[in-house]
């Protein structure tokens, strides 16, 4: 076993007398998909928004390439090398797709502020949008780059969105319902792009419906009322009455 | 006719001054949400610095920049040490999102009182720096300067500066992404405290130009209880919501709507009535076109 690239331990947090997470454990190893699911509510999103600097955890340790460290504030989030997608896709609807996406690359924009504003640096910014193009290509989306976001279709948002997540080159993608709204063709095409993207990067999905994320995980965690009632390879995982109980009892199976 | 053109050019000129001022306006609105009323209070203060700076030096064109840097750094210190703590407790969530426009207002007043106990009863002077006396065409002066020249000039300079900014640049970029949703652009990886304060800053330098510029197309001399800023700040307002609050461009064509509609009252109705006329716009437009006269599509665009 390869040693874990992030490591969460012990997280709890509560929001006023409701305990959203309770002592939750989670690992990602290099170059693996691992899946966070459970019925809503369960507290997926809160776990991710942690990571993230959203939400402050009430206790719980952060190890990040095997050095313990204090949880990631939203700004170091890129410079780390972790980018997520949101749920509600949050591209931006007045820019184009193409500078949707050069907003993901801005870590790797060198110029400083006085120089941005005065332009002087215009290689800085062919650099930027080549390598959002590359991204957008990575996706199958480089024929949008100069769509306004506001008039993409759904799925299309969706990739766009993980086009911006890319650009910044991350050592760890966090997706947030990738599948969410997709017809079974787009959802087996997204499937195919994270089995891809595991050849550089690792990917950390969180997700409502168990049969989406079932073939494309090497492991899962399994979330209710904020505990980890199951985690593993995905095949033990279905099978486990605990999470059947869970998924069974909430009506979502 | 003669009239009517000179009416239109005064008001071109005096509009593009409020243009600069709902720019200053609505950068910071853009940036941070706030309505800025400390913005007449930093133009001012600006003012006095290119007054000074021009007393010492001679030459308007090291006033203007000096005063414009002033400006800048005046707004991003005012951002820095009292908006973002602000800001960093208050939320949309809660009542609070108030408490950062009311603050505005004291630092307006304190940056008056400032002034008031540095200048006391002396004021500045800027005069112009080129005639303003207007071309004689066909035996008659007209109302067009080579000072008036000037000042639309630099407005339109700073106009295609900020264009090319925004829609050219990753700063400009990121200034647009910020201001839409601080929290993806978080995620997405820019400095969003760093892009406001380069908001504020640009802000405040926009507003240094429109102070000078206020000034010198005036009276020519600034004092701390400047009436004259008072009715910049108003106007600045009244064109930054013509304009949609949110949009450059409208900005600057609420500023000339102001400007052109203010002339020909003072024209041909009469000087006392301008304020009142200026602040019926504000309310007219607020009732029946609150999203100004660009609208809610296009609005952001720059």
């Amino acid at each position: 076993m390869s040693a874990a690239l992030l490591h969460a331990k012990g997280v709890s947090i509560s929001f006023g007398g409701l305990k959203a997470l309770h002592d939750v454990h989670l690992e990602l190893r290099p170059n693996e998909v691992v899946g966070v699911i459970g019925p809503n509510g369960a507290g997926k999103t809160t776990l991710f928004n942690a990571m993230c600097g959203l939400v402050k955890p009430d206790s719980g340790t952060f190890e990040f390439e095997g050095k313990e460290r204090a949880w990631p504030s939203t700004d170091e989030l890129v410079d780390l090398g972790i980018s997520r997608t949101l749920q509600g896709v949050g591209l931006f609807p007045e820019l184009t797709v193409l500078e949707n996406v050069m907003i993901g690359a801005q870590k790797l924009a060198k110029t400083g502020l006085i120089s941005a504003a005065l332009g002087t640096n215009k290689r800085d910014e062919e650099v930027l949008r080549d390598k959002a193009m590359r991204a957008l290509d990575r996706v199958y989306a480089g024929t949008l780059a100069n769509r306004r976001a506001d008039t993409l279709a759904y799925p299309d948002t969706k990739r766009v969105s993980i086009a911006r997540a890319l650009v910044s080159e991350p050592k760890i993608l966090m997706l947030d319902e990738p599948a969410g709204g997709l017809g079974p063709q787009d959802i087996e095409w997204m499937n195919n792009l994270i089995r891809n993207l595991t050849a550089t990067m690792s990917v950390l999905i969180v997700e409502h419906h168990m049969d989406v994320v079932m073939s494309v995980c090497d492991r899962l965690y399994v979330l209710n009322f904020g505990e980890v009632i199951a985690s593993g390879a995905a095949e033990t995982v279905r099978r486990d009455p605990a999470v059947i109980a869970a998924y069974l009892g909430t009506g979502v199976a | 006719m003669f009239q009517f053109i000179n009416t239109l050019l005064i008001g071109v000129t005096a509009g593009s001054i409020y243009s600069l001022m709902a720019i200053a306006i609505v950068l910071v609105w853009r940036s941070t949400r706030v309505v800025n009323f400390a913005a007449g209070g930093l133009a001012l203060a600006s003012s006095f610095v290119g007054a000074a700076i021009l007393e010492k030096s001679g030459s308007f064109w090291i006033a203007l920049p000096v005063a414009m840097l002033a400006g800048a750094v005046f707004s991003a210190f005012i951002e820095y040490f009292f908006l973002r703590p602000l800001l960093n407790r208050s939320g949309e969530k809660n009542q609070e999102i108030f408490l950062p426009i009311i603050a505005t207002l004291g630092l307006l007043g304190i940056i008056k009182a400032v002034l008031n106990f540095i200048y006391g009863d002396r004021i500045g002077v800027i005069p112009p720096p080129l005639s303003d006396k207007g071309f004689i065409v066909s035996g008659e002066s007209i109302a067009l300067s080579p000072l008036r020249i000037l000042i639309l000039g630099i407005v339109l300079l700073l106009m295609i500066v900020l264009t090319i900014v925004f829609q050219r640049t990753n700063l400009g970029l990121s200034l647009r992404a910020a201001s839409f949703a601080p929290e993806i652009s978080r995620l997405a990886g820019i400095r969003v405290d760093l892009i406001r304060t380069a908001g504020w800053a640009i802000s405040g330098a926009a507003g240094a130009t429109a102070g000078i510029l206020q000034t010198t197309n005036g009276s020519g001399s600034i004092a701390p209880e400047s009436f004259e800023f008072s009715l910049l700040l108003v106007f600045g307002f009244v064109a930054a919501v013509i304009g949609g609050i949110e949009s450059l461009v409208g900005a600057v064509l609420g500023g000339l709507t102001l400007g052109i509609i203010l002339a020909i009252i003072l024209m041909y109705v009469g000087g006392s009535l301008v304020f009142f006329a200026a602040f019926l716009i504000l309310i007219l437009v607020l009732l029946v076109r609150p999203q100004g006269i660009i609208g809610v599509k296009g609005g952001r665009r720059a």
